[in-house]
């Protein structure tokens, strides 16, 4: 008893085969989509990859990029069987391929969904990664003359302008490393080495921060330095004050554009998954339609297609039998083998 | 004797209708191109309206978004005329119309010559909007709480983040406007109290730019204030330092960015009016074919196309005769009349 048969005419299969190849098309697009979808982000952890120490994961991106290749290559093949379908000697040098293809089609499909599942799961490494990557970025500000450092001034700054963001988890990660550079620094003024002097590290700490927390909406002029000294400026309240830089961290922020973007990939790779299974049952009944006709002569007779040979339950049994058949057949090998080399 | 005349067979005929409607279709996607070239750039003017003093003109994305409408609708009808050109019943209800669309084609073809222009030449009424606007912008820094201009500080403030510009001409425009608000200055100071009289005007003035100025490139944290003073820093030369805020002025940063998506819209402009003259010779090479079939039955016939009937010179002096019968036949009209009253 097959699953799920349904009765074709030679109209009905040929509208089929129609159908299934544009539903093919289409999945080549979706293909092409998941592959730009994950050079995109592959792109974008790169832009950012000094604030995340070049430590950041490139698993997901690769996986997409290989994914969409994939889809591609079974989608275009798919398209052409189909368009072939409708002739008998064409489809006659595709049939023996077709059980393997379908096969391998429903394990690709499988791994479609792992990878949608993998886009929502990632976030949490990545949350430890920009932890990590950011305090260390915070920590190698001041290092413009450093080879291999020296730009992450300017990264960190162009980051905070570009995300509304200041710091790690907000302004006040700034008050506790030193961002100024020694060489900046005046060693014989009695200020800065009282400052140097109080602090157990050695480090010239202040409780300003840079340029680039500034929040342009803010209605006065920005105020960076002896942020949390209400007399250093008139009518100002560090309590109070809101808009003077902006409150969001940074790891909050690049967290949520990453995780938004890993969420909408997701999101699309779970629409390409369904639309690769209808493609696949789509084939599963055109291949079954055209290897049972009535009259295998008469191309306008009747047949049936169905999604599977015989019940779930049946083709489950069947597949365990198999594998159970093929551990035995090679335990036998192994016994003959045995009873050879002894005798 | 005609200006350059072509012979047609039927084949020959067949190709050019079917390469004419794939140019038409492509010129349809040249109108819908420079259609929303017009958009973008209204969108972008708008964008920065205040850095213009609201002050700018729209006369040329209105100009291109008009220019896009026409050229697709004009194109689409070509494209119809030339897909049913190859089927004699559907050509002949097009036949009539076909005179003064080429001439409309051609006016169109003279409008886009003017706009292309226009990209130019505004460039220069863009200049000055600019450097008027950007004035009253730094002026109007400070007024973050009087309505109409409270956003002023913050469109200036990323103005001169994206652009990579401080002030109109250079970063010492903000030495010469009070760009913090009486607000926020204790006028109980004696160090305020004497700067602000130590001004003519009474104003707040100081070598200071705001953060906006600030170059994330520069190795050292930005300085600020005291730009002019060297001593109020370690290790700090004023003349010498430049990475340490932008040195462009935004005058000149949001003129090059304007003046080069100008040009860029009218060289598209020009390569539009090149696709629509040669589809104009095109059609006329179409129609005056399918004109003079030696035997209107037989399709298969030979023909000529030609793109004047008679050579330039002559078709000039005819259109010349026909202005001047047109005024002629007006004024005998006109001497008529009064006969006719008196």
């Amino acid at each position: 008893m097959a699953l799920l048969p349904v009765k074709f005419d030679l109209k009905k299969r040929v509208k089929l085969a129609q159908t299934v190849w544009f539903m093919y098309w289409f999945a080549v697009l979706a293909g092409v989509l998941v592959l730009s979808m994950g050079l995109f982000f592959k792109i974008e952890l790169r832009k950012r990859s000094e604030l995340m120490d070049n430590n950041e994961s490139h698993f997901l991106p690769n996986l997409l990029i290989l994914m969409g290749l994939i889809a591609c290559s079974i989608n275009v093949f798919g398209g052409k069987v189909c368009y072939d379908s409708l002739d008998p000697e064409k489809f006659a040098k595709w049939k023996p391929m077709l059980k393997t293809y379908l096969v391998f089609c429903v394990g690709f499909n499988a791994l479609l969904l792992v990878t949608a599942l993998l886009c929502f799961l990632m976030r949490i490494p990545m949350q430890f990664t920009l932890a990590e990557g950011l305090r260390n970025g915070m920590r190698y500000y001041k290092d413009t003359d450093t080879p291999g450092r020296c730009y992450m001034k300017r990264t960190l700054d162009l980051m905070q302008i570009e995300f509304h963001c200041c710091g790690n988890d907000n302004y006040r990660d700034w008050f506790e490393i030193q961002w100024v550079s020694n060489r900046y620094l005046d060693f014989s003024s009695k200020e800065v080495r009282d400052r140097i002097g109080s602090n157990v590290d050695g480090q010239y700490l202040m409780d300003g921060v840079p340029f680039s927390c500034c929040n342009p909406s803010s209605p006065r002029p920005c105020i960076q330095a002896q942020m949390t000294n209400n007399s250093a400026h008139y009518s100002y309240d560090h309590y109070t004050e809101d808009l003077n830089v902006w409150k969001r961290g940074c790891r909050d922020a690049l967290l949520s554009y990453y995780g938004g973007m890993m969420s909408t990939i997701g999101a699309l790779v779970i629409l390409v998954t369904m639309l690769e299974a209808g493609v696949t049952v789509g084939m599963q009944y055109v291949h079954s339609s055209l290897s049972n006709l009535a009259n295998p002569e008469d191309p306008e007779s009747e047949s049936e297609g169905w999604l599977l040979e015989k019940t779930v339950k049946e083709t489950f049994t069947d597949i365990m039998d198999k594998m159970k058949s093929m551990g035995k057949g090679s335990k036998v090998e192994e016994g003959e083998a045995a009873v050879e080399t002894v005798s | 004797m005609p200006f350059m005349p072509v012979k047609f067979n039927l084949q020959k005929r067949v190709k050019l209708a079917q390469g004419l409607w794939m140019l038409y279709w492509f010129s349809v996607i040249a109108g819908i191109l420079i259609f929303s070239l017009g958009i973008f750039f209204k969108i972008e003017l708008r964008k920065r309206s205040e850095m213009m003093d609201n002050n700018e003109s729209h006369l040329v994305p209105n100009l291109l978004i008009l220019v896009g409408l026409l050229a697709c609708g004009l194109n689409a009808f070509g494209g119809k005329v030339c897909h049913d050109s190859l089927d004699p019943i559907k050509f002949s209800k097009w036949k009539p119309m076909l005179k003064t669309y080429l001439l409309l084609c051609c006016s169109f073809n003279v409008l886009l010559v003017l706009v292309s222009l226009l990209c130019f030449l505004m460039q220069f009424s863009v200049y000055l909007t600019l450097a008027e606007g950007l004035s009253y912008a730094i002026r109007f820094y400070k007024d973050t709480d009087t309505p109409g201009r409270c956003f002023m500080k913050r469109t200036l403030d990323m103005t001169q983040i994206e652009f990579h510009c401080c002030g109109n001409n250079n970063f010492r425009d903000w030495f010469e406007v009070q760009w913090i608000s009486n607000r926020y200055l204790d006028m109980s100071n004696d160090v305020v109290k004497d700067r602000v009289l130590s001004n003519v005007e009474g104003k707040y003035l100081m070598d200071s730019v705001p953060f906006s100025c600030c170059n994330p490139g520069s190795p050292r944290p930005c300085i600020q204030h005291h730009l002019t003073n060297n001593s109020a820093h370690y290790d700090y030369d004023h003349r010498t330092e430049e990475l340490n805020i932008w040195t462009r002025g935004c005058l000149e940063a949001l003129f090059s960015y304007y003046s080069s998506l100008m040009s860029s819209i009218g060289v598209f402009v020009l390569f539009a009016i090149i696709l629509e003259s040669v589809d104009m010779a095109g059609l006329k090479y179409l129609s005056t074919a399918l004109e003079t079939m030696a035997e209107p039955e037989n399709p298969e016939c030979e023909s000529e196309g030609w793109l004047l009937e008679k050579g330039v010179k002559e078709t000039f002096s005819d259109l010349l005769t026909k202005l001047k019968t047109l005024g002629r036949t007006n004024q005998v009209e006109g001497g008529d009349a009064p006969e006719a009253n008196t």
